[in-house]
């Protein structure tokens, strides 16, 4: 990369005019300079926009894709994939959209319209790179709350976005988080103002649809003094025959005495017993507990994807500030997960909580891999880990690194990790008392994930165990 | 008299070794048989082969259950048709709580039998009953099945679960093993208050005390892989005088 190109993408000097018409649906496969403003003029972006995702680009050109994680792929062609794809057209009502989707969502127990909205909870459904449907906004709008696309938000509350965008996960952060800032199509924007607490549970689901075609979501949740909100993110995906790269970023920011509870259900294919076809999921999630006595908590079910590579972190700068890790991460099949958290202790008397249980199946490999770092001036910084690993059948593997920073040896710090086996014998005690196999094994595993399902909102708790059963289908025995 | 279980030639292996060698064994309805034999004689191989445990494999002859062969039945088959095994050592399950496996249980059970499940009201309410007759701690119902439990408080746990699931033969594996005085005379209070005249039970054991409270109508002699006698109550004593020695293999 010239370091002209560099400077000029820096300054924004770039010519505006592109090769790539307008008209099209999809971009051909590839990235470069004209993909990413045929994508910006796409949304209909303002020019501010564009000069950072040229930025963000030009800084991706020199980076490299990390290694480090305990996962192993065949490498990514970043130009064969098409960065921008949308539905014909938005539908209107549910009635419009493809039924098959609809299907999906009723097999893990999500009638979208039906009991969503009766629970009271505002969807904004993304099929593939565009808002399918938004509800509830109004009702939203009468507390001031902010619920709306990201393209919308980059065109409506520019001040909002252009203020806290990188703000928290920097566009340089990594690789992943850099590709994203180029090319992010779409996510959710939610801005709670001060002293309101969300009057529903906030919602988007998101589904890959095109073949082909990355998904690049991005994701923005701003709480701002007092205020609280519950968001529930979850994905369902159809089967595909090309591994599918998904990154996706997720800033989080929590003012003074603000909270936060962002909750995922993730169950993109996973690939078939070989691997093959699944998606490969790079996320970056972090939030930052900006003000004293604020509270970030992700609550995460890993399901899906063939690759998994995510560390939902929380850097508590506000003092008494508190963070909160509890996941599920399920892997079978040949699915490999390198997933964890991220906790670092900036500010006095913050406190953070890692539950992290993880299940392998088939030939499923999952690692967790955690930081908790303790800064300088993190008096009285605690952290407590728990990380179980629950082994099913003999050719699964689980792996677990703890890391920890402390300067000074300030803070307490406590970690407990256990892996188990679900025993034969445990299954035959089951079954001899007339729970057939499978109820047998999901019985265990439920036990297993209490502590994490019961941070979910009980429809979403009930969603994972149904996600978590059909998961397991078939992988005992 | 109607046998309810008849065990005919029985032959088992559990790796490569022989264990049971041509076991005959009937159990009549409503009557409680007791088996007595020597360490390794194979007591536990006889209950495990009846409900289907894994590590056993029948090499040949029959398990006739209610009239009909289930050597080939999955062991939950067999659990809801009315087998009930009580473990000489119960596993434990970390994670699953007590009172939640036995619903499920019971519910499967009364599912298979075409009888309304219990909604947890019910559930409860029966459970917490039986919980008060077998003099067992409350809280051991909330807690993850098994674990932790003391070795006579995982015997009473399994004792409750014979209680509440109701079956048609129940196969107690040295339940007395381990109990304290008054463990003891609970357990067998609930296991004579569940003798209806239908019910049958197989109770092992090495100690005669036990039988002096659920008095058995049978007592069978196993040794090296087969019922070597059968006799009354009045075989106690003489075992307990004489030991093993003098009943020889077939
Ligand atoms: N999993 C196993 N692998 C190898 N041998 C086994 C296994 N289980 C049992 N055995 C052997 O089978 C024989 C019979 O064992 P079993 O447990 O049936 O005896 P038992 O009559 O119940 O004895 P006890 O009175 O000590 O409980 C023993 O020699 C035992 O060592
Ligand atoms: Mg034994």
């Amino acid at each position: 990369m010239a370091q002209e190109e560099v400077n000029k993408a820096i300054t924004g000097e770039y010519n505006l005019g592109f090769e790539i018409d307008i008209e099209q649906d999809t971009v051909p496969p590839g990235l470069n300079d004209d993909v990413i403003k045929f994508i910006s003029a796409k949304k209909d972006e303002p020019e501010w926009m564009l000069e950072l995702r040229l930025k963000a680009y030009h800084k991706w050109l020199e980076m490299e894709e990390p290694d480090w994680g305990k996962l192993t792929y065949e490498k990514i062609d970043y130009n064969s994939i098409s960065y921008f794809s949308a539905p014909k057209q938005a539908p209107e009502s549910l009635d419009e959209v493809d039924p098959k989707i609809l299907e999906a969502y009723e097999k893990l127990g999500i009638p979208l319209e039906e009991q969503k909205q009766l629970q009271g909870i505002a969807v904004d459904a993304v099929v593939d790179s565009v808002s399918v449907k938004t509800t509830y906004s109004e009702e939203l709008k009468k507390h001031g709350v902010i619920f709306c696309s990201i393209s919308d938000a980059i065109k409506d509350y520019p001040e909002l976005v252009k203020k806290y965008m990188f703000s928290v996960v920097p566009m340089t952060d990594n690789y992943f988080a850099a590709l994203n800032s180029a090319v992010f199509t779409d996510g959710t924007f939610v801005y709670i103002p001060k002293g309101v607490r969300c009057p529903m549970e906030l919602s988007t689901y998101f589904r890959i649809n095109a073949l082909n075609t990355g998904q690049f979501e991005r994701t923005l949740i701003v709480a701002d003094e007092g205020s609280y909100v519950s968001y529930n993110e979850g994905c369902s995906a159809p089967t595909r025959d090309e591994n599918q790269l998904h990154a996706a970023v997720v800033e989080l920011v929590a003012m003074k005495d603000a909270e936060i509870k962002y909750s995922t259900i993730q169950n993109w294919y996973p690939g078939d017993e070989e691997g093959k076809g699944g998606i490969y999921n790079f996320v970056t999630k972090r939030g930052i507990c900006e003000g004293d006595n604020s509270k970030i908590s992700w609550t995460q079910v890993e399901t899906g994807s063939s690759i998994t590579w995510k560390y939902p972190s929380c850097v508590l700068k506000g003092d008494n500030s508190v963070g909160e890790f509890y996941s599920v991460a399920v892997t079978t099949l040949a699915q490999q997960a390198d997933t964890g958290t991220k906790m670092i202790h900036l500010g006095k008397n913050t406190s953070s909580t890692i539950i992290s249980k993880g299940i392998s199946a088939m030939k499923g490999q999952n690692t967790y891999r955690g930081l908790v770092k303790i800064g300088a001036k993190a008096e009285g910084a605690r952290n407590f880990s728990e990380c179980d690993s629950l082994l099913i059948g003999s050719q699964c593997g689980a792996h677990t690194f703890p890391y920890l920073e402390s300067k000074d040896s300030i803070g307490q710090v406590e970690h407990e990790a256990t892996t188990t086996k679900i025993s034969d014998e445990q299954l035959f005690y089951l079954r001899q008392r007339g729970i057939n196999e499978e109820d047998a094994v999901s019985m265990i595993v439920h036990g297993f994930c209490k502590e994490v399902f019961s941070q979910l909102p009980m429809e979403y708790a009930v969603e994972a165990r149904a996600l978590l059963e059909l998961t397991l289908e078939g992988s005992v025995g | 008299m109607s046998k309810v279980l008849e065990i005919k030639d029985l032959k088992a292996k559990i790796g490569n070794k022989d264990i049971l060698k041509g076991l005959n064994l009937d159990l009549e309805e409503g009557k409680v048989h007791a088996i007595m034999g020597p360490n390794g004689a194979g007591k536990s191989t006889l209950s495990k082969a009846i409900v289907g445990h894994y590590d056993v494999e029948v090499t040949d002859g029959e398990i006739i259950y209610k009239g009909k062969n289930i050597v080939d039945e999955e062991p939950e088959e067999r659990a809801l048709d009315g087998i009930f095994l009580s473990f000489q050592n119960p596993v434990e399950i970390p994670g699953v709580n007590n009172a939640y496996f036995l619903r499920t249980a019971v519910n499967a059970r009364r599912k298979h039998l075409g009888k309304p499940e219990l909604n947890a009201a019910e559930f409860l309410r029966a459970m917490k009953a039986d919980v008060a007759e077998l003099g067992m701690k409350p809280e051991l119902i909330n807690r993850s099945l098994n674990e932790g439990f003391s070795g006579g408080e995982k015997k009473r746990n399994e004792i409750l679960q014979m209680m509440m699931l109701e079956p048609d033969v129940v196969i107690l594996d040295e339940i007395d093993s381990g109990l304290d005085i008054d463990a003891l005379r609970a357990v067998s209070e609930g296991i004579n208050k569940m003798k209806d005249g239908k019910r049958s039970f197989l109770v092992i054991t090495h100690y005669s005390r036990i039988l002096d409270y659920i008095e058995p109508d049978y007592i069978h002699v196993l040794k090296d892989g087969q019922i070597v006698h059968t006799g009354g109550s009045e075989l106690v004593e003489q075992l307990e005088k004489e030991g093993y020695s003098s009943f020889e293999e077939k």
